[in-house]
């Protein structure tokens, strides 16, 4: 089994990390490539970008940002953020990105997963679900960054991407998004249990306890964490070594 | 008139040289330049494009540890390599493919029998073997005895393979100098190599069985893991090999 992973989310706007914080030993930490090769350093797993650029020019922008993180960070990095094609996912492949993570082009073209799956392996293809709760142990799936609601069961439609080829979930919790009163544990390992690739576990996290239930009781592969990190309340090497001591294999 | 004319003659002559030097210096210099540069770059890492892999992270990360790269997928360029990289991401049977199509195969083969620095990633690494059942049975370089074969279905564990895990050194090698055991590399596979003599192995993970992560024979090393995706221990083995 390998270990559990801690990835660190960067949020893109027209190129640049958009939550600018004070960071020790950096010139710049709104430069995505200044902050993958910290996070590197530090002990990250693997890295996420999210890019939330609006403009048309947005498509260029996010393959060059790819290009540049493969020349300073050298853990594996999934980019996403507005993928339609599979011509988008390939320009950012080629450019050093080891997964792409398509969301609301995925819902609304299922087949763009098997494609993708198909033409850049299993293994590049995450798909991203935002979910929000409607109910007891009841879960949807919004779309568009949360705005959508579908009606469509979060759980359902995590099996129904597994069947189609992709080879990871990224799982929000739109309940506990920007929160950090932990992960939604609930939908965490409802939909853990019910596919057999990775699930990586996504918003709310507020604590080490918090990641330390969602690798364990949540039974997800990874934890996603964003603020906790970024605005220095604790390192990773921190939360891995006492993730360590409370017996979670992690790479240290 | 006499030491005049001696005057200028010698005005005449060392203005001479010095328009004969003025022309001369940029040649010499732009001649000499590259000689230096030579000096300065001794070690040039050829990595070998076989057209379906993204070998673009490789090349990076020898750039970032300081080594002049050189990507091609021209025969005569792979058969003057000093050292050689073939990184390798996709089917087996397609990647054999791509090489004998572009003539590869042979500069690859003579250049790890001549004694050159050879170091196959991931999917490179099955490619040295004798033969894959990857999609059907394909052989493969047949440099290294032995087979490549689908990781076992195991309860709780996923295929692909993919994630960091632990290595183990059976024996020192030098590709794995300064490498403590138990370090953790990244792995994206699904199939995994096994050599006949269990001698060339060079470091062994888990993953349901336990299966050979890299070989080590001589000049010739590969690794089935991602040694451009495994952050400070990955640098220190690719930085290995460059200074072999």
């Amino acid at each position: 089994m390998p270990a559990k992973r801690i990835i660190p989310a960067l949020d893109i706007n027209n190129g640049r990390v958009v939550k600018c914080v004070k960071f020790e030993n950096m010139r710049d930490a709104g430069d995505p490539v200044e902050r993958a090769a910290y996070y590197d350093q530090a002990g990250a797993d693997e890295l996420v970008f999210l890019d939330i650029t609006a403009s048309h020019e947005r498509r260029g922008i996010i393959a060059d940002l790819a290009a540049q993180v493969t020349e300073e960070a050298f853990i594996p990095f999934t980019v996403g953020g507005g993928l339609k094609t599979t011509d988008e996912m390939r320009a950012i492949l080629a450019a050093g990105a080891d997964k792409i993570f398509i969301n609301t082009s995925a819902f609304e073209n299922p087949p763009l997963i098997a494609e993708g799956a198909a033409q850049f392996g299993v293994q590049c293809i995450v798909v991203a679900i935002d979910a929000k709760q409607r109910g007891a142990n009841s879960w949807e799936v919004y779309l568009h960054g949360g705005r959508t609601p579908t009606k469509v069961d979060a759980v359902e439609w995590a099996a129904k991407v597994e069947e189609l080829g992709a080879g990871e979930i990224l799982l929000t919790s739109m309940d506990g998004d920007g929160t950090q009163a932990g992960y939604d544990l609930e939908l965490t390992r409802a939909v853990a249990e019910a596919v057999n690739i990775p699930v990586i576990a996504s918003g709310g996290a507020g604590n080490i306890d918090h990641i330390y239930d969602a690798l364990t009781v949540g039974k997800a592969e990874a934890a996603l964490v964003a603020s906790i990190v970024h605005y220095g309340k604790y390192t990773i090497r921190q939360i891995k070594e006492e993730l360590h001591e409370r017996g979670v294999e992690v790479r240290l | 008139m006499r030491s005049e004319d001696g005057e200028s003659s010698i005005a005449t002559t060392s203005c001479l040289l010095l328009s004969i030097l003025y022309f001369l210096a940029p040649i010499l210099f732009f001649s000499l330049c590259p000689l230096c540069l030579c000096g300065e770059l001794k070690i040039m890492i050829t990595i070998v494009d076989c057209g379906i892999n993204n070998l673009r992270s490789a090349q990076k990360a020898f750039e970032h540890l300081g080594f002049a790269t050189h990507v091609t997928r021209q025969p005569e360029e792979v058969a003057a390599a000093q050292k050689i990289v073939l990184p390798g991401v996709g089917a087996f049977g397609a990647a054999m493919k791509s090489l004998r199509d572009a003539g590869l195969i042979e500069p690859i083969v003579d250049g790890i029998t001549a004694g050159k620095p050879f170091l196959g990633i991931c999917l490179a690494m099955q490619l040295l073997f004798d033969w894959s059942e990857e999609l059907g049975l394909h052989a493969g370089l047949g440099v290294v005895s032995g087979k490549v074969t689908k990781l076992p279905e195991t309860p709780g564990l996923k295929i692909p393979h993919m994630g960091w895990s632990a290595l183990h050194f059976p024996r020192s090698t030098k590709l794995f100098a300064n490498v403590t055991p138990g370090s953790m590399v990244y792995f994206v596979h699904s199939y995994h190599a096994t050599p006949d003599e269990p001698e060339v192995v060079a470091a062994t993970c888990c993953h349901g069985l336990e299966f050979v992560a890299a070989v080590e024979r001589d000049n010739l090393m590969a690794v089935q893991f991602h040694p451009e995706k495994s952050s400070v221990v990955g640098m220190q083995i690719l930085d290995n090999f460059a200074r072999l």
